[in-house]
């Protein structure tokens, strides 16, 4: 519990750091709201129509006074406007979070279906036919770009079948959940393949790892079946490895798979802080960047807790 | 191969039942479009994108328009005179035009529409093409004069542009333009979420009549391959492309059509002429003969286009092999490093920016090689969009490969490079005498035959001077289901045809 709240401690003075930082960065790259919205014809404006469009976008006043003001918002719980949507920022991230989140979920789910089981039957037929294989298609599922997966996943079955989950208007979970599967199964294969691929050769190792233990020889000896070994004594053990790997993978899921949102046109966080960075919506960047790094800290702190779940010996906090 | 077909048909409607896909055409009376870059914004004043462009001007209307041959034709005005000495412009409003919300559009609204776009505290980048407004007269509801300060021939074009949109005045009064779209358009607005999708449904009380379509939905597919993709599924009807690459797949499918036509955006090699040894005019003719137009147009855009000089609107347009080594002649070019003191070359930058245009990378090494034959070794810098605008607008680079817009007025195009007035002077960085008085020129003739002459001359003058390197104009795709009726391509790229587009069952 005290290590619980310790950790919960060092939330605020993270996220303090993350936001100097992604302020400082964003007004570091050249170009600004004015030359996005405008692009080349900015230089046909005035200084005072230059002016007077700052005062619009709110980058007319100094650096610090901008920050003071955005942090002042954010204690009141406001993340401030987007100046592309018109709307509070707040408002915009939730409305893309969840499907991102399905997105996560899904392609966790489908990478370790696949991974887990993939990894202990090589463990378990270690230097076999079988394992060289499965070492080769997790190789090749590393190996190939996401972008490569999803144009040949869509260019197959539009040029193949003739057919493609819609794209363009995306359906909300909770308002048709077929068609929301429908949209969100192909992009979460095509994430879960290079992610499976991970877990896969995460799990051999660990599973190899924990199969020349000491009790799991004594476990044998003692007459226990091959099934009860793998699954009661050896995979218990072998999974932490895997749930570190799984809430990396996670953790970075949740800032959104911008690849994959932008070939499937999902409208997720992601691509959403693409934009805003490509628009110089300075207030949405922040926020978004604000959001996916607590999200980030979140996970982690879930993975931590996961490991005494795991693995009773294992005592947080304590040196 | 027929038990293949049937076994292919087959696990293509097994994988559609799974996916729960359509693989029909949805709702006949809307038109599903897509492209790849949406809109930033709102305000038909300050928005220059070519998106935000795109969409505005099915919502907006301004006092006349250009049509596929860039002949001016009656929008919100009926008709329009200039006054003997040039220097009054009259327009009478159509008595019919009405905004969305059905007021009707009056000289009020003309006026105060051009007012704002005239006010600084705007920000609209048009106002430099309407700064000899000395005066705006309303004598009655449905007659506006202009008041020149100067004769002011390509004043009517710059009214063409949907960034001198007639916007309502009480909307101006209320602050709302930008937040909130209301104009006189085929199309009203019913929602906007950026990046994600526009949707326009008829407007009923269109001047211009009834519209072939009930709605507009445009999807925003970033990936151009997807939007291909979609259209073979039949998800989508009419597609902007902007990637030659993909633009040249599409005729391979048999249920749809590429309209592709000539655009007045050029792609252009920028010297800096302020910048050593730029500076020598021998270096930038050198670099001007060495260079291959044809092989960089075949090689970045698969021959997708054309070689062109300056002006690229087809009534004005000097044939290109009339211009200065529009031929490529390496010997002279090499001669002429020699004479400029530059015999061993020299090392230079270019920039340009990602993805925009598609080609730019390809371009610049194409460049760079042909380049290298007469000892000048370019390194490549490749820049985020934004990034590449602010080194541009600052004049920052030694080159810079271009896609410049064009105007359907030679002065309008280029008045802010080659005067001495000129905004973008400090990105051009190059203006004589002549080229400063040929600019002046055009300018206030009105005599279609002369003023061609005029500009003949501009174009002869600049590509000798050689500031920039003219490479060539490409084609704006569209793509379209073969059923869809009555989509009329045009040089500058305007989509405003959709309000008579039909879907034939």
């Amino acid at each position: 519990m005290n290590y619980l709240m310790r950790r919960l401690a060092t939330f605020p003075l993270v996220l303090l750091g993350v936001s100097i930082l992604v302020f400082v960065a964003i007004r570091m790259v050249p170009g600004d709201s004015i030359t996005a919205m405008l692009g080349t014809e900015a230089g046909l404006l005035t200084p005072a129509q230059r002016d007077s469009l700052a005062a619009y976008f709110g980058t007319d006043q100094p650096w610090f006074v901008q920050y003071w003001r955005w942090i002042g918002g954010i204690l009141h719980g406001n993340l401030g406007i987007s100046v592309t949507y018109g709307r509070p920022v707040l408002d915009v991230i939730l409305e893309r979070f969840p499907l991102t989140l399905e997105l996560a979920v899904l392609s966790m789910v489908i990478a370790l279906a696949a991974g887990m089981p993939a990894g202990i039957y090589a463990a378990t037929h270690n230097e076999k036919l079988s394992d060289l294989g499965v070492r080769i298609a997790a190789m090749i599922g590393q190996s190939t770009p996401s972008f490569v997966l999803g144009l040949l996943i869509i260019y197959t079955l539009s040029a193949g079948f003739g057919v493609l989950p819609a794209m363009g208007e995306f359906a909300p979970l909770w308002q048709d959940p077929l068609r929301n599967l429908s949209q969100l199964i192909l992009p979460a294969i095509t994430l879960g393949f290079a992610f499976a691929a991970s877990v896969t050769r995460i799990s051999r190792s660990a599973m190899l790892d924990v199969l020349s233990d000491d009790y799991v020889r004594t476990a044998r000896s003692k007459g226990a079946s091959a099934r009860s070994v793998i699954w009661r004594h050896a995979l218990p053990n072998a999974l932490i490895p895997v749930v570190t790997l799984s809430g990396i993978e996670f953790g970075y899921l949740l800032g959104g798979a911008v690849i994959v949102e932008q070939i499937y046109a999902l409208p997720g966080l992601g691509r959403m802080v693409l934009d805003a960075i490509q628009q110089r919506d300075y207030a949405l960047v922040q926020g978004s960047v604000l959001f996916i790094a607590l999200n980030f800290m979140i996970v982690n702190l879930l993975v931590d807790l996961a490991y005494v779940a795991l693995d009773p010996r294992i005592r947080l906090g304590e040196s | 191969m027929a038990r293949h077909l049937t076994r292919t048909l087959l696990s293509g409607i097994t994988l559609a039942a799974m996916l729960g896909i359509a693989t029909v055409s949805s709702h006949a009376a809307t038109l599903h479009m897509a492209w790849s870059q949406d809109a930033t914004g709102l305000d038909p004043h300050k928005q220059t994108a070519f998106s935000s462009l795109r969409l505005l001007e099915l919502i907006y209307e301004p006092l006349v328009r250009v049509d596929a041959s860039l002949q001016i034709i009656p929008a919100i005005a009926t008709s329009w005179e200039f006054s003997k000495d040039g220097k009054e412009l009259t327009f009478k409003l159509d008595p019919k035009a009405k905004f969305q919300d059905g007021a009707a559009v009056t000289s009020a609204d003309v006026k105060a529409s051009f007012e704002r776009i005239l006010d600084e505290k705007t920000g609209a980048a048009a106002r430099a093409n309407f700064l000899s407004i000395a005066s705006i007269d309303t004598p009655d509801a449905a007659t506006v004069v202009f008041h020149l300060s100067q004769p002011d021939a390509p004043i009517l074009t710059a009214m063409s542009d949907v960034n001198a949109a007639i916007v309502p005045a009480g909307e101006i009064k209320a602050g709302s333009i930008g937040t909130k779209a209301l104009g006189s358009g085929p199309f009203k607005l019913d929602k906007w979420d950026p990046n994600a999708k526009e949707v326009l449904s008829a407007n009923k009380d269109w001047a211009g009549g009834a519209t072939g379509v009930d709605g507009i939905e445009i999807s925003v597919l970033p990936d151009e391959a997807a939007i291909l993709a979609a259209m073979r599924t039949k998800q989508i009807d009419f597609a902007l492309l902007n990637d030659p690459l993909v633009a040249t797949l599409v005729p391979k499918e048999s249920s749809l059509q590429l309209n592709r036509v000539p655009v007045l955006a050029y792609h252009v090699l920028q010297l800096n002429p302020s910048r050593k040894p730029m500076t020598e005019l021998k270096v930038r003719q050198a670099i001007s003969c060495a260079i291959d137009r044809q092989e960089v147009l075949d090689t970045a855009s698969l021959g997708e286009g054309k070689v062109t000089g300056p002006l690229t609107i087809p009534a004005l347009a000097t044939d290109p092999s009339q211009l200065f080594c529009y031929k490529r002649d390496v010997e002279k070019a090499k001669k002429l490093m020699q004479e400029a003191g530059y015999a061993d070359g020299f090392s230079a930058t270019v920039i340009g920016a990602t993805g925009e245009p598609p080609t730019a990378a390809a371009e610049a090494q194409v460049i760079q090689s042909q380049l290298a034959e007469i000892g000048v070794k370019l390194d490549i810098k490749m820049m985020e969009l934004n990034v590449y605008v602010d080194a541009w607008l600052k004049g920052d680079f030694d080159m810079a490969i271009a896609l410049n817009g064009g105007r359907a007025d030679p002065y309008t195009m280029y008045n802010r490079y080659w005067t001495k007035a000129g905004n973008l002077q400090k990105v051009a960085n190059y203006i004589d005498d002549t080229l400063d008085s040929q600019m002046q020129q055009g300018r206030a003739e009105t005599d279609p035959a002369k003023r061609k002459a005029i500009f003949a001359a501009f174009e002869k003058h600049l590509t000798e001077m050689s500031p920039w390197i003219w490479l060539y104009t490409s084609y704006s795709y569209t793509a379209q289901q073969k059923n869809i009726a009555g989509f009329v391509p045009t040089p500058i790229g305007t989509l405003f045809s959709l309000s008579k587009v039909t879907i034939q069952q």
